[in-house]
């Protein structure tokens, strides 16, 4: 099994940061089921906290909770292609090109969208 | 014949709960693509963080069964998948007891989160329609 895992080079690579991109979100949603729990039995408490996710820094996790979650889902689509079409995972590098095409076509401009309001003052 | 690729977890080749748990992982993979990311999108880009007071979800998000419903959707997929997946890395790393005990545990975790969500995307109280 670690055989197949660990070739090393984009494969790897690829795995890997699927791996801690999914453990990452696993984390954060632990935190976010807890945190709109609280939205309703204690909103005043869920507004404080909904006050740190606005802050500057709030927003810079959220942008690299966004790109894990980015991430991770575009190469588990690639995953997914190449479990039901095994032909495909010839061209696995060109899928994984392609996962960092839709990873910088997407990320950046929702990325912009949400850091904007530390530079203009908003949030 | 499970077909070697370097992409994920081989699809376990002896069938019953395991092969089970790759197709559902897989499933909810496909469901989470639209639900986590439009998620993300909906609280992120169409409105901005700032905006979603507790007040808020109760007005705009869940003053609807259908948000509600689609949401609910969304934590029982997402618990599954996060929770099986970090299992999938436990198993990975760890042998014998350490792995019983971490794996109970992360099942533990992972019902009362399911309870905590579901309680509160079925009892917050929305303004009569």
């Amino acid at each position: 099994m670690e055989y197949v895992q660990y070739r090393g080079g984009v494969g790897m690579l690829a795995w890997a940061l699927h791996r801690v991109s999914g453990v990452a979100v696993w984390a954060f949603i632990i935190l976010h089921v807890f945190d709109i729990w609280l939205s309703g039995v204690n909103p005043a408490l869920y507004d404080d906290v909904l006050a740190l996710y606005a802050s500057p820094v709030g927003r810079a996790g959220e942008t690299l909770l966004g790109a894990a979650l980015l991430y991770h889902a575009l190469n588990g689509l690639r995953v997914i292609v190449m479990d039901f079409w095994p032909a495909m995972t010839c061209y696995h590098r060109q899928l994984w090109y392609l996962v960092w095409v839709g990873f910088v076509g997407l990320g950046v401009p929702v990325a912009w969208v949400i850091l904007g309001p530390i530079w203009t003052g908003g949030g | 014949m499970a077909p070697i690729t370097r992409a994920g977890r081989p699809r376990p080749a002896g069938g019953g709960l395991e092969l089970a748990v790759w197709y559902l992982t897989r499933l909810t993979g496909l469901g989470l693509f639209v639900l986590a990311l439009g998620h993300f999108l909906i609280t992120h880009v169409v409105y901005d963080p700032a905006v979603q007071h507790a007040k808020w979800i109760v007005d705009a998000r869940w003053g609807s069964l259908l948000w509600r419903t689609v949401d609910w959707l969304m934590l029982t997929m997402v618990i599954f998948h996060s929770f099986m997946g970090v299992r999938t890395v436990l198993q990975d790393y760890t042998r014998g007891a350490l792995r019983a005990t971490l794996t109970m545990g992360l099942y533990l975790v992972a019902i009362v989160l399911f309870a905590l969500g579901t309680l509160a995307v079925a009892s917050l109280k929305a303004p009569v329609p």
